[in-house]
């Protein structure tokens, strides 16, 4: 094993050629190059799923627009959807989750380190596969257009009665391929932070970084078999004839609602969980104080895990499940968010009584929990069923759910870029860029999906690719498309931040926020084999403790 | 700055984590167990709600002979990692031979309730309901089969050449958790299939 | 880099306060109305639950969200570092049990309220039970139209659903049954009710009993397909005598009229009669819409354009230019055989 860092190819002329470092990049099975691998892949993906939501705004901007016509534009929401969710989020969180967990609980590489390679590419062949279904020659076998059955893919709209062709099996077989992806990985972050912690690193002494993501993956492992289950079924109706979803043979439309959504709900929480780590980590650290209720805040997610799989039919309110079994996942759905709003509680706490330091992660936070906020109370809205039957379907469950994935997950996640760049990179990022891409993407943001609610109260359906004049909806589209341009402008401020900042950021150190977990006491970017003696720590802030010898943490604790 | 050290933990105090392996295998374990777990809800939601062709109680009967087959080879296993652990890889290798052949055994009886099914009975996947819910639950289970068969199958090709030791007790022990788990998601698939489904 | 430590105003969140409010009022504003989907203007008593609740769900999460919303503005304005700050870690604070306690159990007590009002609503929609002189319609989604049977009447039409209006003195609600011939709908017209799904082999049902005549407008709300956009919901409701002789009216087979004979000639020798019934002929295809009375319709196509002689020789012709990707194929006849037929399809009142 190389003693030099080992993170990005070198900038400066080596004499190893290119073709070499190509292979030890496809070859890796270190955690940090892994995690790259799928962080970049993750920003390829949501240029792409980008693209596709502009053309739908561009489509959606007045009513009876001709941009694209209605079969191009279901393909597109239905890409945008299952691209943004699998190939963006998913990908970007796993990457921050492999690169980042050893290193913080003191460990040299995940659990298996070839387990994690195959995910990767399970994963990176997932998303090719799904986009070779664009591939359009009608005279090329097997190919055809984009699935465009929605990413939920209701039945019987799935079968092959009203979906001819390929491109539900493309969904269906990309998703499959890249859910064993996430189900390695999962296996791995469970077993990585189980069995790895370094010595004196209790559970109770590990950063919420790993707790959150030890949470994260047990949900992983239960939730994305019930989609891998359904998926099988759906090929079984689709080739072998099975009656899965077949309803001429008594088959249930239902029950595929029912299977898609015990995976689907516990799915936002796969994704919000690292989120909500990224937040745990960072404002801490710009707050100049611990995380208040360290305790507090390892039992909300607990508990919030175990809640998420009992939620799943609030999405399946209007289904027609009897009162008392709506009546029943109204109150499992309110009672998630009573953990939930403990945690902006715990983050409000951290942030009093402290020194704030507005660098661009914290901006990006700061931003995280006022979205977070409304995002949460319009989902406790639409957990009063009634009022669902209402907002269900229509465009205020789309400007809910992009307000906690947007406004919550993507600005930490951009926090968490900013936050962790000088560590893998060694650089710095320029800071003023990144106060412009934070102002322009919250301006983009708000124009968006402030007002993307009113259509949805005024009766706007989702998963329409034109609409009627006179129903009162045509400025609060045009002004939802305005805001994408922000958004997008955005977006290519922060990837021309990160790329000129790799080649001529200043030399960044290896704490240069002043940090208190394991990742900072090891060179930006770190060595292949992550640190040269296993450390020993004694509290949930060791890097504190060694700065603050007169007051460590491991006597208040 | 790349050691943290305050001071060397007092000798009783051990740092013990539980094995990477064990944990691992646990974690696929409840993976296939929520795979599992679907198509047990899939075939005990559509008991009775076929709309034509033959019913469970009209063509199944229990196969008990070929389930005590897989049921006694979780046994033969456990005795088989014991042999290893105790360092007779000889007899290791024997309990394991045996194994493999109640497993094969269970597949064949399997493999000879189908062929009886479709060619006698005129049960296909695409019979009805009971069909498609059967031969996918059934036929999963198998396939779990046909895998751990696989990697015990390796195992015992690994020990005929000679590689196999005392010292990969552990790692045998983590394979024969796959196996156990594939004979008690049988016994889930029995009980659902041949006693409450008829 | 030093941090700014000049006051930080948070547009986002006051931009957002402002929205909430400015909209919640023009809600509210019964006159003129914002949009003929708003579910803040109710004018049947499902909807007038569902929006009841919603004023006490809106209130409570409007509370909430102002306290919590203020706490962050203050904590962010009031915790940041100075220019003038000496350099030391503020006091190093890890948790206080009392307040986890705190802001626990009062979200508790926020919950159970609104699940026992919640609950209340639900009881209220889904437990009604049917009145004797309820109307009965059977309402089947169809890709990317909508049928509708009057069982006690009689009655089969399409797209235009036509209820008697309801009295709270003499309550004349209208149950609709909710089936699908092929793949999952929704019916939604938000001013009378709740959404409730089209799901095939699983029946549904719902009710209404709007409170004023006039036209309603919805569409459909789950995704069915290429033109899901365009299954276009009109329910007409009418005073009870107009109602009466509307389904008079819709009872009838078609009347002959010579005049167009040519046109039936050509309807009734071409795939037309393959997919649409007309009553009293031997056209009797289910596979469309029922045009017995196609001219009593103000709308062809679901909503997808108005009920005149070009739009219908335009649909005829080529639907994709309407509706792209809807289920008729385009009929092959030459410009006389057009004409004739949409002469004859004029008949149909």
């Amino acid at each position: 094993m190389s003693t030099e860092s080992m993170a990005w190819p070198s900038t400066t002329a080596e004499s190893r050629p290119f073709i070499d470092q190509l292979h030890e990049w496809a070859t890796t099975v270190d955690h940090k190059r892994l995690g790259i691998l799928y962080i970049v892949y993750a920003l390829v993906f949501l240029v792409i799923g980008g693209i596709e939501a502009t053309v739908i705004r561009i489509q959606l901007i007045r009513p009876h627009n001709n941009f694209v016509s209605p079969q191009v534009f279901n393909r597109m929401f239905t890409m945008h959807g299952t691209t943004m969710i699998f190939f963006v989020v998913m990908p970007v969180l796993f990457g921050f989750a492999n690169y980042l967990i050893p290193l913080m609980i003191g460990a040299r590489d995940m659990a298996f380190p070839r387990l994690n390679a195959f995910s990767f590419w399970m994963t990176a062949f997932g998303g090719l596969l799904l986009y070779f279904s664009l591939v359009g020659a009608n005279g090329l076998y097997g190919a055809g257009n984009a699935p465009d059955v929605g990413w939920f893919a209701y039945a019987p709209l799935t079968s092959q009665t009203f979906s001819l062709g390929h491109s539900t099996d493309f969904w269906t077989l990309a998703l499959l391929v890249s859910g064993f992806g996430s189900i390695g990985t999962a296996i791995n972050i469970v077993a990585t932070i189980l069995c790895l912690r370094c010595p004196g690193m209790t559970l109770a002494k590990m950063p919420l970084f790993a707790w959150l993501n030890l949470v994260m993956a047990g949900l992983v492992i239960l939730a994305v078999s019930p989609l891998t289950a359904a998926q099988i079924m759906l090929l079984l109706d689709r080739y072998l004839g099975a009656h899965f979803f077949d309803t001429q043979a008594g088959g249930s439309a239902v029950i595929w609602m029912h299977f898609f959504w015990i995976f689907g709900h516990p799915e936002v929480y796969v994704l919000v969980l690292p989120a909500f780590a990224f937040a745990s980590e960072i404002i801490p650290v710009f707050s100049r104080k611990p995380i208040f209720g360290y305790p507090v805040m390892v039992g909300a997610t607990v508990a919030i895990g175990f809640i998420s799989m009992s939620v799943w039919a609030h999405h399946m309110f209007t289904v027609g499940m009897g009162a008392t079994v709506n009546t029943f996942f109204v109150i499992s759905t309110m009672a998630i968010a009573v953990p939930t709003g403990i945690k902006i509680f715990n983050w409000l706490a951290t942030m009093w009584g402290g020194k704030i330091e507005f660098k661009t992660p914290m901006l990006f936070c700061i931003a995280f929990l006022f979205q977070f906020l409304v995002a949460g109370l319009t989902g406790v809205m639409m957990s009063a069923a009634p009022f669902d039957w209402q907002l269900g379907n229509s465009y205020f469950v789309v400007a809910h759910f992009h307000y906690v994935i947007v406004g919550g997950i993507l600005f930490t996640l951009f926090a968490a870029f900013y936050y962790w760049f000088p560590k893998m990179s060694g650089k710095m990022y320029s800071e003023r860029l990144g106060k412009l891409h934070f102002w322009l993407f919250l301006i983009g943001f708000h124009l968006t999906f402030d007002f993307m609610h009113i259509p949805g109260l005024l009766g706007m359906p989702r998963r329409i690719y034109t609409y009627e004049p006179g129903r009162g909806w045509d400025t609060w589209n045009l002004i939802v498309t305005v805001g994408v341009f922000f958004q997008a402008a955005g977006i290519l401020v922060f990837l021309g931040n990160l790329i000129w900042s790799y080649y001529r950021g200043e030399t960044a150190g290896d704490d240069p926020w002043d940090a208190w977990t394991l990742e900072w006491s090891t060179n930006s970017p770190p060595p292949a084999y992550n640190f040269a003696s296993i450390p020993e720590v004694k509290s949930r802030r060791p890097l504190w403790d060694l700065k603050h010898t007169d007051d460590p943490d491991w006597k208040y604790e | 700055m790349n050691a943290i050290s305050t001071t060397m933990p007092p000798p009783e105090l051990q740092w013990k984590l539980p094995a990477r392996g064990r944990v691992g295998m646990y974690a696929l374990i409840a993976a296939e167990a929520a795979i599992f777990t679907i198509f047990v809800v899939a075939y005990l939601f559509y008991i009775g709600k076929s709309l034509s062709g033959p019913r469970p109680r009209d063509v199944l009967s229990p196969p008990i002979f070929y389930t005590v087959c897989l049921l006694s080879s979780s046994l033969t296993m456990h005795l088989a990692g014991m042999r290893l652990r105790g360092g007779k890889v000889p007899s290791f290798g024997a309990w394991l031979l045996l194994t493999i052949t109640l497993g094969s055994v269970f597949l064949y009886g399997t493999a000879s309730e189908w062929h009886r099914l479709i060619y006698e009975d005129g049960l296909t996947i695409t019979t009805n309901l009971f069909g498609t819910t059967y031969y996918s639950l059934v036929g999963l289970h198998g396939f779990h089969v046909v895998m751990g068969l696989l990697g015990l199958t390796t195992v015992m090709l690994f020990t005929i050449l000679g590689a196999v030791r005392q010292e990969h007790g552990e790692r045998i022990e983590v394979l024969s958790l796959y196996w156990h788990f594939v004979d008690a998601v049988w016994v889930m698939v029995f009980t659902v299939v041949y006693v409450i489904g008829r | 880099m030093q941090s700014r430590g000049s006051t930080k105003w948070h547009p986002r969140g006051s931009q957002i306060l402002v929205c909430v409010c400015c909209t919640a009022a023009a809600f509210a504003d019964p006159a003129p109305p914002l949009s003929p989907t708003n579910i803040f203007a109710p004018a049947s008593t499902p909807a007038k639950s569902i929006f009841g609740l919603s004023l006490f769900v809106l209130a409570v999460t409007g509370a909430i969200f102002l306290i919590v919303f203020t706490l962050l503005l203050y904590s962010v304005v009031k915790f940041r570092k100075r220019k003038s700050d000496d350099g030391r870690e503020p006091p190093q604070v890890y948790g206080s049990n009392q307040v986890e306690l705190a802001w626990t159990i009062i979200p508790i007590l926020i919950v159970l309220a609104l699940f026992m009002a919640t609950a209340r609503v639900i009881a209220s929609v889904q437990k009604q039970a049917r009145l004797d002189n309820a109307i009965e319609v059977v309402a089947i989604g169809h890709q990317f139209w909508w049928e509708y049977r009057y069982p006690g009447f009689g009655v089969v039409t399409a797209n235009e659903l036509h209820v008697p209006v309801s009295d709270d003195h003499h309550p004349t609600p209208t149950f609709i049954k909710l089936l699908s011939a092929d793949t999952d709908h929704s019916f939604w017209v938000p001013r009378l009710a709740g959404k409730t799904d089209l799901i095939p082999n699983h029946p549904n049902s719902m009710w209404i009993d709007p409170h004023e005549a006039g036209v309603y407008l919805g569409q459909c709300a789950q995704y069915c397909g290429t033109q899901h956009a365009k299954m276009l919901l009109r329910v007409y409701v009418q005073p009870r005598a107009d109602f009466d002789r509307w389904i008079q009216g819709q009872r009838q087979s078609a009347t002959e009229s010579s005049a167009a004979s040519q046109g039936q000639r050509i309807f009734e020798t071409t795939s037309c009669i393959k997919c649409h019934t007309v009553a009293g002929t031997v056209a009797n295809g289910h596979f469309g819409p029922d045009l017995t009375h196609l001219m009593s319709r103000e709308t062809i196509a679901a909503g997808a354009a108005k009920n005149t002689p070009e739009n219908l020789r335009q649909w005829i012709l080529n639907p994709d230019a309407i509706k792209p990707g809807s289920l008729m194929p385009a009929m092959q006849l030459s410009d006389q055989d057009l004409d004739a037929l949409t002469a004859y399809l004029g008949t149909l009142r």
